[in-house]
């Protein structure tokens, strides 16, 4: 789809498709194909549902159509001053929510149904992956295998058509195995919502919450928070790549590799020169940083700081550290990335907000320093 | 046939309620800047209570002076009473809010985040937490303080109560003296009843006193001492407003106010102090006792 | 049925001057000021849906950034539902109740005067909660939609404190509204007006006032306990001290749920007296509408969580909330058939509250039947927070609420004004809302359905089709509301002169008294009881 498509033509389509069919007659007009047995039954109930709605509104249509054409005054319909006092009228408080609760009793019955097949925790799972929310990014952790990844939005340029729906690192997962998420946050509430495989649950800071799936085709599925969660909650895509199981192996096996090879280079007591950690730290600052910060670094006046000759990326290293480590004590939204980064990717962030951007202190920060701080 | 019986009673117009309306605005428009340390704060907090003291002797005086001009027949004697009776209702709504919560957090949320039940893996957030309640140890204490000792329920919240409820029965008895035109009974029974207000008051302060400096219970000690002051703060504040209505009635009573027929603001002085005795009975049970 | 009306004895007409209206203790001019004060905030809350919708006419963000997106939101939200339609139903409740079942004025006229006069200084805190974000230094906008979720609203600065105390100012304005109208029933009925004679608007603004009377002291607490939690230290909502973020959702839905009929009922009420008028027959079933009335008010308060099916509750609970929402298809089913068998071999005619009459009928049953849908816990997993929602919500804001308030405002103008309202205007601005709103927010459904959740500044191109149709309808409804301005201001200022009854089928098995007094009615409308015979 696109914008050049004229406004006209999509107004007449889509008025259309209201007069020909029920609204469930296109993909477009509904729920997303479902790739998993527990969104496809949810599909199924909401086509029931949708049927009976609209034979409802059939039938309450219907009959205020033919009362306002049949008993108007001008064709010389006489008011009957007495029918409410006839049979109809005696009993028809009966009769009428005896029907609705006839219907309302089908549609809770196949919606029990389906809520117990939600809620069946009991089964083993061959997948746990911990779902955390932050501000404004989806952190993966594989509970089984130790890996964590961490997903960002791609940028206009890098997305294109898929803007706000596209993310740096999908996450992963192999098809035809029950997966188990794990939905939490690190500061307030998201929630991750991929409709075509697994319904929304919130992520709620402190609390867990559980949902589980299992896809059955391979492909890219996309989602977005649906918690409202501050001034990024439009850009927290969510992209899911199911794939092969064997695929997924390998993919794995790469990632932890690299994983290993990180930690141990953070660990190393290498002496680091300063274009070394400007370009790593451009890489850590594009991952966690730039949602707030901005690739400029100049932040979004009145809420976010300007890094960009702010006074505490000039000042002194020591408070720059400070609130990059633990946080700010006045405003909970600059959160603390001592837990989140090892001390080379703080090394390296640190050093390059000092000196990217025209800050140019000059200041090199090594993970060594990081270390001592820590304490 | 217009009697002052058969004819509605209409107050003039009054210039009362804009000034009550300017009043509250200025009180909370203050505490919104207070909070956020804006230095005319303080200031229009107390230009608001200063215009609601106002008010009050305002307000109160022209009603009284149109209950002794018997301006008032048994509708508008109705009226206030079922008006009475709603404003209590909505309290006792307010009250059961945050039992409500009390209960949600010992009985819900609290053993989730201990393991258990529904949402019971959130325990792996907090290794090591477990629940118990009085919650003494916070999952995470960082940013709280550590609460040393929870409230007993013996000693000083046992003598509240039983003063909570003489005065109840001192309030009664004041009651009976004005429906037997027995004016001293009437006003020793204030009196008393006043007088156990303000021990219990003064009890009561002693006691955040000792929960401050000794037991470590605070504000800021995580939930057991955010619902416990919640609770004793929002009761002890309707005792105080509770005390202060007593006071007014007193005073009138000691002029020679009310009749055996015509006491409204008796009793309606007199079901709120009821309501905030059996609120206190609620807490006493829920947050001191079990 | 006649009521005999005594010699105005005061004789002391209106005051003059601003007194009038500031000092007054007259339920018509308070009602009057209730009315101007909705019809104000009618237009600034609707202004910022304008500014929503043109934000959204295109991907990206061109007129607002993010934080005053959502602030415009959380505002146009609260405008909406605090400022308008609750203050128009009260003034409609104002002007009309005492009349209708024969008394003075309201039960507590000063009281009255202080409700009303707490509404605008509450407006006054609301907007400059959003306007304090321009000074700098006042920390985040109040970027959390109306629902205000800790932690988001713990993070937020000073406009929220300012918000939450302009909420104390109308949850005590609501209270003391409501508990002078419960009284005003319970109390002031002339002799010969039994409860189970007295109109259906009547019944209606009963249940809505016993319902903010127990519900608006919830939302007191839950936002007083969120200001401790962001001053003074307590762990209500922060899971590290104890609490949980989601029991505000409890307090909030527990008040937020019932509040939905509090928006509803008045207009149900206002058209248990529009459609017998314009079928000119008596209205079918009047007590198992009562009795039902009765029971929605029941049910209305227990399912409150079926707005919070994704926080995780246990499969009893959820279970519970499902079919208890479920089930209030029945007394809601029962109002809109009753109105449909009352329209039923009647005698038919279309004026302006007429077709606004059989517009809710259609519309609101449309809202309902999603509603519904909603109430489905699986789907609702898919459906919540995406724009289903928003269509769902403004299909049973608008024609539920809002046009009931239109089809009261054209049924009643010529009793308040003494003037007819121009009939062919008024059809006119029927059918362009109509329309208008249909095409606002019917593609909604779609582009929820698709994926688009709600609340965000900026979309994905794949939905930009339904927004701009969306966007188009906006403006074209938001238009249509000059012509309402413009036709009730021509009706205040002059044109035919309306009888005192000035509806032909007005009252048929209706006891009201309103039609008994003139048009417009004496400055007191009943100095002693009126007699019904
Ligand atoms: C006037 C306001 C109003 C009214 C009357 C209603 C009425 C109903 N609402 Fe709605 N609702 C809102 C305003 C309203 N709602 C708002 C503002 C929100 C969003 C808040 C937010 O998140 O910001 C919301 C959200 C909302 C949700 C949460 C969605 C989500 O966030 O995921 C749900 C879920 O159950 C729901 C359900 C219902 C139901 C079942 C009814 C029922 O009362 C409807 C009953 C009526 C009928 C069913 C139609 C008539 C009956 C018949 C014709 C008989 C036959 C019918 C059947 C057998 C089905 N509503
Ligand atoms: C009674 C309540 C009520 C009413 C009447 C309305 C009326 C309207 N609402 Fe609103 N709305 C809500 C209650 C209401 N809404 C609530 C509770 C929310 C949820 C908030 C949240 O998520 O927190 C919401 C959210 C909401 C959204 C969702 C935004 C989002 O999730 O990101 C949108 C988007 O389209 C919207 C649009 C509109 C429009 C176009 C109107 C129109 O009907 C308004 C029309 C009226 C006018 C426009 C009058 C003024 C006329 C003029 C000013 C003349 C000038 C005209 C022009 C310049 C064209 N509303
Ligand atoms: C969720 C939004 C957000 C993210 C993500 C974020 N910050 Fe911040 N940052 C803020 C806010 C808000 C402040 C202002 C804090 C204050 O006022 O005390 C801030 C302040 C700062 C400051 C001090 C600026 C000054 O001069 O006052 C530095 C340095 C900083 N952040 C670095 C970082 C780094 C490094 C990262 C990534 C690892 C990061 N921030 C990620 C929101 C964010
Ligand atoms: Cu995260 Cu919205
Ligand atoms: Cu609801």
């Amino acid at each position: 789809m696109s914008k050049s498509k004229s406004f006209l033509a999509t107004l007449s389509a889509f008025l259309l498709t209201l007069i020909a069919s029920p609204a469930y007659a296109d993909y477009v007009f509904n729920l997303p194909e479902p790739v998993a047995p527990l969104t496809s039954q949810i599909y199924d109930l909401h086509m029931l549902t949708t049927k009976i709605a609209t034979i409802i509104m059939v039938i309450v249509i219907g009959i205020v159509t033919y009362t306002i054409l049949k008993f108007r005054k001008s064709n010389g319909s006489e008011a009957d001053q007495n029918f409410h006092k006839g049979a109809f009228g005696t009993w028809s408080w009966i009769l009428v929510p005896v029907i609705v609760l006839g219907i309302d009793l089908t549609i809770a019955g196949s919606a029990t149904d389906a809520l117990k097949q939600i809620e069946d925790y009991s089964q083993k799972n061959d997948v746990t992956v911990k779902v955390t929310g932050s501000q404004w990014k989806w952190t993966y952790e594989y509970m089984d295998d130790d890996v964590r990844i961490v997903s960002n939005m791609l940028s206009k340029e890098e997305a294109g058509d898929n803007y706000l729906r596209a993310v740096d690192n999908p996450l992963v997962l192999p098809v035809n195995k029950r997966i188990r998420f794990l939905h939490t946050a690190s500061d307030v509430l998201h929630a991750w919502w991929v409709p075509q495989i697994v319904y929304k649950k919130d992520s709620i800071p402190g609390y867990i919450n559980e949902t589980w799936t299992k896809i059955e085709k391979e492909g890219t599925y996309r989602g977005q928070c649906a918690e409202i969660c501050g001034t990024g909650h439009a850009f927290m895509p969510i992209v899911v790549e199911a794939v092969s199981e064997d695929k997924y192996n390998a993919w794995m096996a790469e990632k932890k590799s690299a994983m290993a090879a990180a930690s141990a280079e953070a660990a190393s007591d290498k002496t680091w020169t300063m274009d070394e950690l400007m370009s790593r730290g451009e890489k850590v600052y594009n991952t966690n940083c730039i949602a707030c910060h901005q690739v400029t670094g100049e932040g979004v006046p009145g809420v976010f700081p300007a890094l960009k000759g702010g006074k505490i990326a000039t000042g002194p290293v020591a408070g720059h550290m400070d609130i990059v480590m633990n946080g700010s004590s006045k405003n909970p939204v600059m959160a603390a990335w001592a837990g989140a980064l090892n001390d080379l990717e703080l090394a390296a962030l640190i050093t390059y907000e000092r000196n990217a951007w025209g800050n140019n202190t000059g200041d090199v920060v090594q993970p060594s320093d990081i270390k001592s701080a820590r304490k | 046939m217009s009697t002052a019986e058969q004819n509605y009673f209409i107050p003039e117009p009054s210039r009362w309620p804009a000034v009550a309306v300017v009043g509250l605005f200025f009180l909370v428009l203050g505490f919104a800047l207070w909070m956020n340390g804006v230095s005319a704060g303080p200031v229009s907090t107390g230009i608001g209570l200063l215009v609601i003291i106002y008010l009050f002797f305002g307000w109160f005086g022209d009603v009284i002076d149109e209950s002794l001009t018997n301006k008032y027949n048994q509708d508008v004697d109705r009226s206030f009473r079922q008006g009475m009776f709603w404003f209590i209702t909505s309290e006792v709504s307010f009250f059961a809010t945050f039992f409500g919560c009390l209960y949600y957090f010992r009985n819900i949320s609290l053993p989730w985040l201990g393991g258990e039940g529904q949402l019971g893996v959130s325990n792996i957030l907090w290794e090591g937490f477990t629940y118990t309640w009085p919650l003494v140890n916070l999952p995470d204490v960082t940013n709280y303080t550590q609460l040393i000792e929870p409230m007993g329920a013996g000693g000083i919240p046992a003598y509240n109560t039983i003063i909570l409820l003489s005065s109840g029965v001192t309030v009664t008895w004041a009651h009976w003296g004005l429906k037997k035109d027995n004016r001293a009974q009437l006003v020793w029974g204030l009196i008393a009843t006043i007088a156990l207000g303000m021990i219990f008051f003064a009890l009561q302060a002693y006691e955040y006193y000792h929960a401050y400096t000794e037991l470590g219970l605070t504000l800021n000690s995580g939930i057991y001492g955010s619902t416990f002051y919640m609770l004793t703060g929002f009761h002890g504040f309707h005792v105080t407003l509770g005390t202060i209505m007593l006071m007014v009635i007193c005073a009138r009573s000691m002029k020679g106010h009310f009749t055996e027929e015509n006491h409204f603001a008796f009793e309606g002085v007199a079901w709120y102090w009821h309501f905030v005795d059996v609120v206190w009975l609620g807490l006493y049970l829920f947050v001191y006792w079990l | 049925m006649s009521a005999v009306i005594h010699e105005d004895h005061h004789h002391d007409g209106p005051p003059a001057g601003f007194k009038r209206w500031l000092y007054s203790t007259n339920h018509k001019d308070i009602g009057t000021m209730y009315l101007i004060f909705a019809l104000v905030m009618l237009f600034i809350g609707g202004g910022m849906a304008m500014i929503i919708r043109a934000e959204l006419f295109m991907p990206g963000i061109q007129i607002v950034n993010p934080d005053l997106y959502n602030n415009l939101l959380t505002d146009h939200a609260l405008i909406m539902i605090f400022g308008m339609v609750m203050p128009a139903a009260a003034g409609m409740a104002n002007w009309m109740i005492p009349m209708m079942i024969g008394a003075p004025d309201m039960a507590l006229p000063r009281m009255n005067n202080m409700s009303f006069w707490l509404l605008p200084a509450a407006a006054i805190l609301l907007l400059s909660s959003l306007l304090v974000q321009f000074i700098p230094g006042t920390g985040v906008p109040i970027n959390t939609g109306w629902t205000l979720y800790p932690p988001l609203s713990v993070q937020t600065g000073m406009g929220m404190d300012l918000l939450i105390f302009s909420v104390h100012l109308l949850g005590i304005s609501s209270i003391m509204a409501s508990i002078n109208i419960v009284t005003t029933i319970l109390n002031m009925r002339a002799p010969g007006m039994p409860f189970m004679k007295m109109p259906l608007f009547v019944w209606a603004w009963l249940f809505t006032g016993l319902l903010l009377i127990i519900v608006m002291p919830v939302l007191a607490g839950g936002v007083t306990m969120l200001l401790f939690d962001r001053h003074f230290g307590t762990s209500f909502f922060d899971a590290a001290g104890g609490g949980d973020p989601v029991l505000f959702q409890h307090l909030f839905w527990f008040f937020g749920h019932p509040e939905v009929y509090v928006l509803l009922l008045p207009s149900i009420g206002v058209l248990g007296l529009v459609i017998p008028t314009f079928s000119r027959k008596p209205l079918f079933g009047y007590k198992p509408l009562v009795f039902f009335m009765g029971f929605l008010f029941a049910l209305g308060l227990v399912v409150w969580a079926h707005h919070q099916y994704t926080i995780g509750m246990s499969l009893g609970a959820t279970t519970y909330f499902m079919i208890g929402t479920i089930l209030i298809s029945i007394p809601i089913g029962l109002m809109l058939f009753n109105f449909i068998f009352t329209m039923w071999r009647g005698s038919l005619t279309f004026e302006t509250p007429m077709l606004f009459g059989i517009a809710i009928i259609l519309m609101f049953a449309f809202a309902g039947v999603t509603g519904v849908m909603l109430a489905v816990v699986p789907a609702d997993l898919q459906y919540h927070d995406s724009y289903f929602v928003v269509a769902h919500f403004h299909y049973a804001l608008i024609p539920g609420a809002v046009f009931g308030l239109y089809a009261g405002v054209f049924y009643w103008l010529p009793k308040w004004t003494g003037h007819m309202y121009n009939e062919k205007q008024g059809k006119i601005f029927f059918w362009w809302t109509t329309l208008s709103f249909n095409l606002t927010f019917f593609p909604q459904h779609f582009s929820g359905l698709a994926g688009m959740p709600r609340r965000i500044v900026d979309y994905n191109i794949q939905y930009i089709e339904f927004n701009q149709i969306s966007s188009i309808g906006g403006f074209l409804f938001g238009l249509s509301h000059l012509l309402f301005l413009y036709i009730i201001i021509k009706t205040v200022k002059g044109g035919e002169k309306a009888a005192d009854k000035p509806w032909e089928g007005a009252q048929i098995g209706t006891p009201g008294l309103e039609w008994t007094l003139p048009s417009p009615p004496p400055f007191h409308s009943f100095t002693t009881p009126p007699q019904i015979k």
